[in-house]
């Protein structure tokens, strides 16, 4: 498909363009050849027919450069394994007929087809990974997944395009040039945004019991918060409006939303508790004893629970079931963060280690070294990309968790950081003593670079509790001095989605998304670290079942048949030719065969020299059996 | 310093009045929407389980025959209207919609044999044991007028069945042998006969109308060409072929219904191997019937159920049974591929859903939208364990359960048989034979 136009060609184009823009515009009563002969510019004939051509080139050249969209998509096409084959035929089809934009009155729409999609966005709502090799299987079922990654393809550019009509763009803060943005206050920016916005900054004084922990609801609209002393309290926090303050006469170390804003689990001094909104305790789920952290999963419905006893319990918060509880075997817990991508729980752990848990698994599924010290905190982005750490060696530090654990980059900090939280696009908050700093990177769910804080800001007391409000752009500090809520501008994800998390929902709409979540609860034991694993080829008990297949038959019912030539017509093939045709096709199979394994061989080899022999040989080496 | 806050405005995100539906703007972003995977797993899971849940398939049982019923017949212009024939030599018209009969004919001494609508709908033949052909109008007698047949022939000998031409004012009968007849006329165009054997039954292809198919007892199955005098070739099974159906899509396909359980899938041009064998019967299968699609068939057997078969599969997708069914003897699927109609020895004509867990009615359109998703995502997780079970989870009468389960023995102590055979002889000397290449004896042209 031609598209753009040779950058030989460029030069004289532009230069016809400026000649046709002095030239009196064509109207269509006019016929197509009027300007040609009445052009100013004399020459030869020749000449002037060139022109013509050149002229029509241009257009055919704008035609195509406004359907540039469908250029870039063919590139995306090219990329995939297989070609669509009816939007190429469309393509050609368009191309075939460039008149059939013109409308009667010759005017052409400016914006002809669906509207461009860029491959970057499209790529974020891709689903299968393009460099893994489809696996090998009957030429029946290669279409047919083929077919299926064609439509998922179609489908993530619908998608990518659906992303044109989101109304919301997210916040952000510049500084002027030179300016830190981490000069700039709280005070300062309540002063610069509207009225509306400025509401959501406010202090709690609450300095009578103790240092505050604090959660979100999952839809953004509700706070909850517990001090240390045993008050605990639920409020709206947009309209301030209090739903219930209770003083549980107990200490109480950490506080969690349920699945909504109608529960909340209460982690205190004995036993986990579960109150309503109104205040009333509804359990006391004496199962979980000395709890020092809570986590909630939302779509598997399991509150998690990490105590001083080292155990770590998985709570199914619909029936009222423990699922699991795992002993972790490291002593004290006292730091816990889900990853919110696959709903594994990292602990971390005194000997500066954090590991990952699923409840079908007894063992954790990965255990990285990440402090020389314990680790003080821990948190993971809501992409399930990047798990920020921090440890008593004050450093902090930030990890992938696409599969290498490595630390991705580092800094020490003064004092070090006692808390950390992610928002929805990727800010990183750490609250360092009484202060809070955010580091920020280049757009959504980028790694947050950590040489210069985004915000910073001192509180009245030091920081017991952090946490980024969903789809607002604020930031939950619970302190010893009470609540702060802090503006951070860019932090939420600024558009919604109505089905899954909406922070206008009505009450009938609450109940609604409720019955449908708990019919989809997610069970426990789909808990891994791929989340999509469950979508793919499940090629080892595949395999398994394909060789008992075939001892339980006693031959291979897929094997091709051994090679049988065909008898040619009438006295052309005597017996003695059709042997030696067989021969000779079975000899090339062997031969293959033979070269294949040699190859694999030479492979392997290779691989065995490259590999560094680690330590110096040492002549006790003999010895080594 | 520049700074922008979000800030949402509740007015485009709250409705206006109670009058109105609330708004639900939609971000596609995955990481809004955790676990797509297991979530859909589950909610596959769920449809899955409705989908048993609400498998009702039985609709109405047609009762008011004093005997059998030995044969159905479809209007080709009517989707309400069926027709059966009893062994007492009854015919009955029945309309599906009010699920009454709504005329009765007393159309032959003994068992009626054959019966078969015109392709324009105004009359049908039926054959009986009184060695006749009998056509009929469609419409009852009016008011004082006897019931009597437009036309009767008498024959030589039994017919056994009756099929009529999909265009031409032609129809087949087959007995001794298979004959072809004008409408017009009181003797057939031609017979055709290939060995001495009593034929079941014969059926026209509805695409190349001039092709006919029979089966014998002799165990053969016999394709014929109308235009010419004598049979085209024919094919021999290890059992006798009750009766066959081509395919209303694929002019060359067709489905054996045979003695030996199985069902086969022929391809006229290929007799020698089945293009498919069908096996999940535990008992002689007696009628076989198209959906209009071309895509599945059904099958009425001895062991008293009706099977679904897509054609592309061996195993059944699909099994019937009423306490009260007894051996079916004939089925029909209806033109619009939504009912299967079969008629038993018990005297009844049963109604089902070819779908058995599909909604009648008009669909609103969110339901519509909702039932086309969960199809979708049990197409997409089907062949996962939980899954496969619970959609292949059948409840089945004790007979049938354990033919099954005896059957399943003595295929596997064949099986073992041969596996020992072949591993105590030559090697190559007991060659693998595919299913499909067991069952067919010969090919003659």
């Amino acid at each position: 498909m031609e598209t753009v136009p040779r950058p030989g060609k460029g030069v004289p184009l532009k230069k016809d363009k400026l000649q046709a823009k002095r030239k009196k515009p064509r109207r269509y009563w006019e016929e197509e050849t009027a300007p040609t002969a009445a052009g100013a510019s004399p020459g030869p004939p020749r000449k002037k027919k060139k022109n013509l051509e050149l002229r029509r080139q241009k257009l055919k050249n704008a035609h195509n450069s406004k359907k540039s969209w469908s250029s870039k998509k063919s590139q995306v096409t090219k990329k995939s394994r297989e070609q669509r084959r009816p939007r190429e035929q469309k393509n050609l089809r368009e191309q075939k007929k460039p008149g059939s934009q013109q409308s009667l009155s010759g005017a052409q729409d400016p914006f002809p087809g669906p509207a461009p999609v860029p491959v970057q966005k499209a790529r974020k709502f891709c689903r299968i990974d393009k460099s893994k090799k489809l696996p090998h299987s009957l030429p029946k079922t290669q279409s047919k997944l083929e077919v299926a990654e064609a439509l998922e393809e179609e489908i993530s550019i619908k998608a990518a395009r659906s992303e044109l009509l989101l109304a919301e763009e997210p916040g952000f803060l510049e500084g002027d040039d030179g300016e830190d943005t981490a000069k700039i206050r709280q005070a300062d920016i309540v002063e610069a945004v509207d009225i509306a916005s400025a509401a959501k900054h406010f202090d709690l004084n609450l300095r009578q019991f103790g240092p505050y922990r604090l959660d979100y609801s999952r839809t953004g609209r509700h706070m909850t918060f517990a001090g240390r002393r045993g008050h605990v309290a639920a409020l709206d926090w947009v309209t301030k409006k209090l739903m219930c303050e209770i003083n549980v006469m107990e200490a109480v170390r950490d506080i969690r939303f349920l699945h909504s804003e109608a529960l909340l689990a209460v982690a205190q001094n004995r036993w986990l508790h579960i109150y309503d909104n109104q205040g009333i305790e509804l359990h006391c789920v004496r199962r979980c004893d000395r709890v020092t952290r809570l986590e909630f999963l939302p779509f598997h419905f399991l509150l998690t629970t990490a105590s001083e006893t080292g155990f770590l319990t998985y709570l199914d918060v619909s029936v009222g079931k423990i699922v699991a509880a795992l002993n972790a075997r490291a002593g004290r817990l006292n730091v816990m963060a889900q990853n919110p991508y696959n709903a594994v729980i990292h602990l971390g752990h005194s000997n500066g280690t954090v590991s990952l848990w699923s409840p079908s698994v007894q063992e954790p599924l990965a255990k990285i070294l990440c402090h020389r010290g314990g680790v003080q905190a821990v948190a993971v982005d809501s992409t399930g990309t990047y798990m920020a750490t921090s440890g008593l060696d004050h450093q902090l530090k930030v990890f992938d968790l696409r599969g290498t654990y490595q630390p991705l980059s580092a800094r020490t900090l003064p004092l070090g950081a006692g808390h950390l939280a992610f928002s929805q696009r990727g800010l990183l908050a750490a609250g360092m003593g009484d202060v809070v700093n955010i580091w920020t990177g280049q757009g959504k769910a980028t790694l947050p670079a950590l040489e210069r804080p985004y915000l910073t800001h001192r509180l009245a007391g030091p920081v017991h509790g952090l946490q980024f409000c969903p789809f607002e752009d604020v930031l939950g500090v619970g302190h010893s001095g009470g609540i702060t809520s802090m503006l951070v501008p860019g932090a939420a994800e600024p558009n919604f989605d109505g089905l899954e998390s909406n922070p206008y929902r009505s009450r009938k709409q609450r109940q609604e998304w409720e019955v449908k979540a708990l019919l989809e609860k997610v069970p426990a034991e789909l808990i891994c670290l791929n989340p999509r694993a469950l979508a793919e080829v499940d090629v080892i008990s595949l395999e398994q079942r394909k060789k008992e297949r075939m001892e339980r038959l006693g031959y291979d019912p897929e094997a091709k048949a051994p090679f049988q030539p065909k008898p040619k017509r009438k006295g052309r093939s005597s017996t003695g030719s059709m042997v030696k045709r067989k021969k000779k096709v079975l000899e090339q199979e062997h031969r293959d065969k033979v070269r294949q394994s040699l190859e694999e061989q030479q492979k392997q080899q290779k691989q065995q020299k490259a590999k560094p022999t680690g330590v110096q040989p040492s002549a006790l080496d003999r010895f080594v059996r | 310093m520049k700074v922008k806050m979000l800030s949402r405005n509740p007015d485009n995100y709250v409705r206006e009045t109670k009058l109105d539906l609330q708004r639900v703007p939609r971000n596609y972003d995955p990481t809004l929407h955790p676990f797509e995977v297991p979530r859909e797993y589950i909610r596959a899971l769920n449809a899955t389980k409705l989908e048993r849940v609400f498998a009702k398939p039985f609709l109405a049982s047609l009762d008011g025959h004093r005997d059998g019923v030995n044969c159905l017949a479809k209007h080709p212009k009517s989707l309400a209207t069926v027709l059966s024939g009893a062994c007492d030599g009854e015919v009955k018209i029945w309309n599906l919609t009010n699920r009454k009969c709504i005329r009765t004919i007393q159309a032959h001494e003994g068992f009626v044999r054959g019966i078969c609508t015109r392709f324009c709908g105004t009359s049908f033949f039926t054959v009986g044991d009184d060695k006749t052909v009998k056509q009929w109008k469609m419409d009852g007698p009016s008011y004082g007028e006897v019931e009597e047949p437009l036309h009767t022939i008498l024959g030589k000998t039994v017919y056994t069945g009756i099929d009529h031409h999909w265009k031409d004012p032609a129809f087949a009968t087959c007995g001794q042998q298979v004959d072809i007849w004008d409408e017009q006329r009181t003797n057939p165009i031609c017979s055709m006969t290939w060995g001495f054997d009593s034929i079941n039954s014969v059926k026209f292809n509805p695409i190349e109308t001039f092709i006919l198919g029979s089966c014998a007892s002799d165990r053969n199955i016999v394709l014929y060409d109308m235009r010419q005098a004598t049979p085209l070739k024919k094919v021999i099974l290890d059992m006798r072929t009750n009766t066959i159906c081509w395919n209303p899509m694929e002019a060359f396909i067709f489905t054996a219904a045979n003695e030996d359980y199985n069902l086969y899938t022929f391809d006229m041009r290929a007799l020698d191997t089945p293009v498919k064998v069908h096996m999940d019967h535990v008992s002689a299968v007696l009628d076989v019937d198209y959906c209009p699609t071309g895509k599945e068939f059904v099958s009425a057997s001895f062991d008293k159920s009706i099977r679904i078969f897509p054609v592309n599969k061996s195993r059944s997708r699909e099994v019937y049974h009423t306490k009260r069914m007894q051996h079916v003897i004939c089925v029909r699927w209806t033109a619009d591929s939504k009912y299967i109609m079969c008629g038993s020895d018990e005297m009844n004509i049963r109604l089902w859903k070819a779908n058995a867990s599909e909604k009648l009615g008009v669909l609103a359109s969110r339901e519509r939208a909702a039932q086309d998703y969960n199809q979708k995502l049990k197409e997409k997780f089907q062949h996962h364990p939980q899954i496969k079970r619970i959609a292949r989870h059948r409840h089945l009468p004790k007979s049938i359960y354990s033919q099954i389960q005896e059957q399943r023995i003595m295929r596997e102590a064949r099986r073992r048989k041969e596996l020992n055979r072949r591993k105590h002889s030559k090697p190559g000397s007991v060659p693998v034979v595919e299913e499909r290449k067991k069952h067919v004896v010969a090919v003659v042209k």
